[in-house]
């Protein structure tokens, strides 16, 4: 664009774009500055600075949402599912983006399709199922279930990595005498590996903060996410929000460090998929 | 031979996803209590929902959400997208802290809305009306309910959409916007003639994508107030949600999924032409 807005039009834009700014940080700023105050003053006034800062806050909530163990679950989790997408996702693009596609559309459709199925569609009958088989409280069996989630989504984002790479090296390579399983190992993998760091970030950002799956699925005391353990803390009234609000930091903290080192690949890989020109 | 490669996310998928879909939709047409046999009874889960208020107080309120967000965080989006654009210095920093919401679990999210700005003890509004400007808390209001958990859904998805907004923008061909420079047109008409056209297809698919989800909205329902006070929040998802596992009716839980997924299914088709399209290319 060049230089020809007026000052007004400048003017204007930027105190629209700092409202907006605003209206995005205030919740977060509420969260942070609450989660320092003692109770007492959270009552008192939501928006005043603490008088004293209570690092206890954080003490209590690592203790109540029993952090030791239900992050340590989300953790686990999170990496059995990252571990899972990655794997037969990077597979599955490969194959998509090589084959004709003509015979590949059924596949791709039902991916597609897939992404947009509601949960609850098939929700019941594979909780009843899991409870049958007594996978309920079994975070690998939930690890599945995002993983099936989210896997069409990693697809289509890795197809597009595939589809960059040249016809060329994969022909060279297969003369050369390697097997399909060697090039896509050796040739393919090492050259795709920023889009499956992409990948992993995304699927771990979902996995970590998913709530509805999760809730439904892990409700023993001992499988309970980070999420949800954080989710029952606070859904007690009579609790304490200076507690409440330091536990929410407590999980939104390292998402947030992550996102701002690496925001560009978080922006890129979650916005990807949308952009139609 | 390499096709092979597909199987395990074929496997995971039909499991977990493909045979329970079935299952639901066969289980619409039976009564089940999610542990002794299914009796089937035809139609009767729909004749159920047919006379249920809750049921048609649910879908009015899918569809009042549909109309919000189709409306108010597209909006949004697409005018801080062409701020951004205007600005152009700082959209980076723009870029990043309006993205921020959508890293932040729901949980989270509905939690700091409900005790740090609605709750009348702990929250903005309490602080306000004590101060003497009468506000209640949106969510215990049968009138506002619905509201209520809509603005927090609102402030976690609008910057998501202005982010897709921002970089289809950037995409539209330069020649074609200093073409309409040159022939002297203001901002207003560079937007109207050039860059809103250019980027109506990112607009039409994140249109019917948030028809979709607005079928499919659970998280902030479900956690800032369980569909109250007396239903009139209640939306398709937490009413099947409810009556799967609170009431154990597993057979008219199905029927709502599957009165869902129809909702979604024109939309869905549509979704899948425009990706599909640009796959097969």
């Amino acid at each position: 664009m060049t230089n020809t807005e007026s000052r007004l039009t400048l003017t204007i834009t930027f105190i629209v774009l700092g409202i907006l700014v605003f209206i995005t940080l205030f919740p977060i700023v509420l969260m942070v500055l609450n989660a320092l105050k003692p109770a007492a003053e959270v009552v008192q006034n939501p928006l005043g600075l603490p008088s004293e800062i209570r690092w206890d806050n954080f003490a209590r909530a690592w203790e109540d949402a029993r952090f030791a163990q239900t992050l340590m679950n989300s953790a686990v989790l999170t990496g059995m599912t990252i571990a899972l997408v990655c794997t037969t996702s990077s597979l599955t693009a490969y194959v998509l983006a090589r084959k004709k596609i003509e015979s590949w559309k059924v596949v791709t459709f039902y991916l597609l399709a897939t992404t947009t199925a509601p949960i609850q569609l098939f929700l019941f009958p594979l909780y009843f199922g899991f409870a049958k088989l007594g996978l309920i409280n079994n975070p690998i069996a939930v690890a599945f279930v995002y993983s099936a989630v989210y896997s069409p989504f990693a697809i289509m984002l890795l197809r597009t990595y595939f589809l960059a790479v040249p016809k060329e090296l994969e022909e060279a390579a297969l003369i050369d005498g390697s097997t399909h399983w060697q090039v896509f190992w050796r040739v393919m993998l090492p050259i795709v590996s920023p889009g499956i760091l992409t990948v992993a970030l995304i699927i771990g950002l979902y996995s970590w903060n998913e709530f509805l799956i999760a809730t439904t699925f892990l409700q023993s005391q001992d499988r309970l996410t980070a999420v949800v353990s954080f989710f029952l803390l606070s859904g007690n009234y009579s609790s304490d929000w200076g507690q409440i609000m330091a536990a929410a930091l407590i999980i939104v903290l390292p998402i947030v460090v992550l996102f701002v080192l690496l925001q560009r690949r978080f922006i890129e890989g979650m916005a990807g998929g949308s952009v139609k020109g | 031979m390499h096709r092979l490669y597909v199987v395990p996310t074929l496997i995971i998928n039909v499991v977990i996803i493909a045979i329970p879909a079935a299952l639901t939709i066969l289980l619409a047409f039976y009564r089940w209590d999610g542990i002794s046999t299914p009796v089937f009874v035809g139609l009767s889960n729909f004749e159920g929902l047919w006379n249920d208020r809750v049921f048609w107080r649910a879908l009015t309120n899918n569809l009042i959400w549909t109309t919000l967000f189709l409306t108010v965080p597209i909006g949004m989006g697409l005018l801080a997208a062409t701020m951004m654009l205007i600005a152009r210095r700082g959209s980076t920093f723009f870029q990043v802290i309006y993205f921020l919401p959508i890293i932040i679990a729901t949980a989270i999210t509905a939690r700091v809305w409900q005790g740090m700005i609605y709750s009348p003890i702990t929250g903005v509004l309490g602080l306000l009306d004590r101060y003497g400007l009468e506000l209640s808390n949106p969510l215990t209001q049968v009138n506002t309910a619905l509201y209520g958990v809509a603005v927090a859904d609102l402030w976690h998805w609008w910057g998501f959409l202005c982010v897709i907004f921002f970089a289809a923008l950037r995409q539209v061909p330069q020649e074609q916007v200093e073409a309409a420079r040159v022939e002297g047109a203001t901002f207003f008409q560079l937007m109207r003639y050039v860059l809103l056209p250019g980027i109506m297809p990112t607009i039409a698919l994140m249109m019917i994508m948030t028809i979709i989800w607005s079928f499919l909205v659970f998280d902030f329902v479900f956690i800032l107030t369980q569909g109250g006070p007396a239903f009139s929040s209640e939306v398709l998802s937490t009413l099947a949600y409810r009556s799967a596992f609170y009431d154990l009716a597993v057979g008219k839980a199905a029927a709502v999924s599957l009165i869902i997924s129809l909702f979604g299914i024109v939309a869905t088709i549509f979704y899948i032409r425009i990706q599909a399209a640009e796959i097969v290319e």
